[in-house]
């Protein structure tokens, strides 16, 4: 991030004093569980009522100055050190409060456009990604090209001030609500190469041309499109960075999704899903007559996930020390996405299996074990397993940059 | 137990950071693999210019309190030294002594320490705990040796295996019963009787242990809580195992990784293929996770405390399965001359296999932090 926060370092006592405040406000202020049934994450926020509570709720963490802390206060930000963030978005974790809705734009849209945006840009944007009041989504995947992301062929064609799109982009979270997305399209067909030739637009989805179709998930709920665009024409001030060098602004994009950049401007991005949990659960629960919590293979499995989340945790504290991160500095936050997603995964598969007999029942069954919810979060695991590059694709990129194996 | 609360502190300075880098620099110099070939085929088992280079590097006395010659530094300072040793698969009395001195120092019975300290901080004297019994219990309050009181003193009686570089140093530090209490003995080890000493044969070449018979054999009795003291050393073998055994890793990974980038076969570099890419990328995730486990466990580390404790079992847990699994891959990855002895890789698959089983296994702290966690 170019912004650096200020190099005043707070102390200890200031940060507890901190984490009172923060725990405090979230006691008053958590907002009372809605009738009907909130979403896992961002990505499937499918229905009207759970984005308009989900907004209210992001406006209320910004305004209590709770959103952005380390990011610049011309942009909405509050200039504060990022180690402020941390605190709120662990608190916000602890407290079991919902997340964020504008995650796109909090955590990669954002961030990319502090990095690469003109003053302009970033007075126009950021702060409306803080308060929620304009939501993003990502327009990079096509139908047929997912993990080959730089052979996108949707077009961006120069006309006056404008630019005429056409093409298709999918897999669009937050497509329905969305007033902008981040756009990778071909500007010049020519170019040589795929890499080249690709521009990334900060693009208006309210405008004529854009068609967006929902696409339900496997889980049965909504939250992404397909958007296709069929002349839709946006202005040409809205280029990020320069034209033809779009893969590598879609390139720093991807380093802030998968969490191997810092300069996110925080806050709780999903419903967490900790080993304390599912230990809760296997109390709750009953194998062959036994509370589950008491079968041997059981216990043992619930020690490994919790060493895999305490190395998580840990992975974190070492990444800010220099000396021991040394050998391959950018190891840890290159593997973020990866761990975290594949973690989510198994953990909540192997919560599914505590319930042993009650675990097929799914949302809806009246006596399915905690409202089917882990059945739900299981399946909704692989859309960060897959979305974002898939785990497969980050093994790839993991074995070739940092341990220096050929491309296949 | 919420993750959220825990400490995730991990305090690594610069002076633990240039110890570290001394320890890497030393190694990488001295104890290449060849040489750490050479030093399997002695009977020692080590090279001792490089073991009187490492106490001349103050090694031997880093975490030794300042009064008894020591540099005084926390017991992290261990732990940013054997792991760069694993790195390199060094082997030699360096854990035994330091594990030795580490119990002096901590059980606090001021004429021992007077009397020991001083030589071992210097390397003039290297001294072994012999904790474990031919039950292979891992519970180093299991003890059947039993001290009895005669007139001259005390007679110590039963055997003792596991008990490295027993040959090859001149004090033991012995557990036994004495009045149906834990207690911590000192035994000369030239006192003992021709033939008492046997070298265990181990699968680990470059490592010695011997397996040690007590018929009588005089002994001095060392003050201070021996129970806590059992406790606290059983801990710290199992933190510098996991250290070992996270540089052993990080030694594999290097060496397969060179080979997957040299080797080709279908006219590509072997490591092209994702069949070996993939799990080569998870074992470095792997042990990424084992270091942070290990940095912290070596920060928190006091012998005692339940954060102690349960930093220590997950990493030594979490660093023994990495490597053993990570040393294994290795042989396959190298294919049919991974199978030979000429590779280097059978050293580092014998190293996991050997350090796994020393001071409580993968399957031994899983099950001890059901109790701490659940």
């Amino acid at each position: 991030m170019t912004e650096v926060p200020p190099a005043e370092t707070p102390s200890p006592e200031e940060f507890a004093t901190f984490r009172q405040e923060v725990r405090t406000w979230l006691q008053r202020n958590a907002p009372t569980p809605p009738a009907f049934q909130l979403p896992d994450s961002f990505m499937e926020v499918g229905k009207p009522e759970q984005f308009a509570f989900l907004q209210a709720w992001q406006r209320k963490v910004y305004e209590a100055g709770y959103l952005g802390m380390a990011w610049p206060t011309e942009y909405g930000g509050r200039g504060r050190p990022q180690a402020y963030q941390r605190i709120v978005d662990s608190e916000m974790a602890r407290a079991n409060v919902p997340f964020m809705v504008n995650v796109i734009g909090l955590m990669w849209a954002g961030p990319v456009i502090m990095q690469l945006g003109t003053e302009t840009q970033k007075r126009r944007y950021l702060p409306k990604i803080l308060s929620g009041e304009e939501i993003w989504c990502q327009g990079f995947s096509e139908p047929e090209h997912g993990s080959d992301l730089a052979a996108a062929t949707t077009t961006a064609v120069r006309d006056g001030d404008e630019y005429v799109l056409n093409g298709t982009k999918i897999w669009t979270s937050l497509g329905t609500e969305a007033k902008h997305m981040i756009l990778l399209a071909r500007t010049d067909p020519n170019a040589g190469s795929k890499y080249k030739g690709l521009t990334f637009f900060l693009a208006p989805v309210d405008v004529e041309g854009v068609e967006k179709r929902p696409i339900q998930k496997m889980t049965g709920e909504y939250g992404f499109n397909e958007t296709r665009f069929d002349n839709a024409r946006i202005p040409a001030d809205c280029v990020l960075g320069q034209v033809g060098e779009g893969w590598s602004v879609a390139v720093t994009t991807l380093m802030f999704e998968r969490g191997a950049s810092e300069g996110q401007a925080g806050g709780l991005a999903m419903v967490p899903l900790r080993v304390s949990d599912v230990v809760e659960l296997a109390r709750q629960c009953r194998l062959d007559g036994v509370p589950a919590i008491e079968d041997p293979q059981v216990r043992d499995r619930l020690v490994g996930f919790a060493i895999e989340e305490r190395a998580h945790a840990l992975n974190m504290a070492r990444a800010r020390n220099q000396a021991l991160t040394r050998d391959r500095p950018f190891a840890i936050m290159m593997m973020n996405k990866l761990t975290f997603s594949e973690f989510r995964r198994r953990l909540s598969a192997f919560a599914v299996s505590l319930e042993g007999a009650n675990a097929g029942r799914y949302m809806g069954d009246p006596h399915a074990i905690e409202g089917g919810e882990w059945q739900r979060h299981y399946m909704n695991a692989f859309s960060a397993t897959i979305g974002g590059g898939t785990s497969e694709i980050q093994r790839n990129i993991i074995g070739e940059r940092l341990l220096g194996l050929a491309k296949g | 137990m919420t993750a959220t609360e825990e400490s995730t502190e991990i305090r690594f300075g610069e002076d633990l950071d240039l110890l570290a880098k001394s320890a890497s620099d030393v190694m990488r110099d001295r104890c290449t693999l060849e040489a750490v070939r050479a030093s399997a085929a002695t009977d020692t088992g080590y090279d001792e210019a490089l073991l009187a280079q490492i106490a001349e590097l103050g090694f031997l006395g880093a975490a030794l309190p300042e009064r008894y010659g020591g540099a005084g530094l926390p017991a992290a300072a261990l732990v940013a030294m054997a792991e760069p040793m694993g790195r390199y698969l060094y082997s030699g009395p360096f854990v035994a002594s330091t594990l030795a001195g580490q119990l002096l120092a901590y059980i606090d019975d001021p004429i021992s320490q007077q009397t020991y300290l001083p030589q071992l901080a210097r390397g003039e004297l290297l001294a072994s705990p012999a904790l474990y019994e031919p039950d292979g219990s891992y519970d180093p309050l299991a003890i059947v040796t039993t001290a009895s009181r005669d007139a001259a003193g005390l007679l110590l009686s039963g055997i003792k295996t596991g008990v490295l570089d027993a040959a090859n140093v001149g004090l033991l530090l012995v557990s036994a019963l004495c009045d149906g209490e834990p207690a911590v003995v000192a035994v000369q080890r030239t006192s003992l009787p021709d033939g008492s000493i046997t070298r265990e044969t181990l699968i680990d070449e470059t490592r010695r242990s011997y397996r040690i018979v007590f018929d009588d054999t005089p002994a001095v009795r060392i003050g201070g809580d021996a129970t806590q003291g059992l406790r606290f050393v059983h801990q710290l073998g199992a933190l510098m195992m996991a250290a070992d055994m996270s540089g052993g890793t990080i030694g594999s990974i290097d060496l397969t990784i060179d080979y997957l980038q040299t080797r080709t076969q279908f006219g590509r570099p072997i490591g092209s293929y994702q069949a070996l890419k993939h799990p080569m990328v998870d074992i470095f995730v792997a042990s990424e996770h084992g270091r942070s486990l290990l940095y912290h466990a070596a920060t928190v580390f006091d012998g005692e405390s339940r954060a102690s404790e349960c930093a220590v079992r997950m990493a030594k847990a979490h660093c023994g399965s990495t490597f053993t699994h990570a040393a294994d891959r290795s042989i396959q990855f190298h294919g049919a001359i991974g199978f030979t002895y000429e590779c280097h890789a059978q050293l580092f698959l014998r190293r996991a296999q050997w350090a796994e089983y020393q001071f409580g296994d993968t399957r031994h702290h899983r099950r001890n932090l059901q109790a701490l966690l659940l």
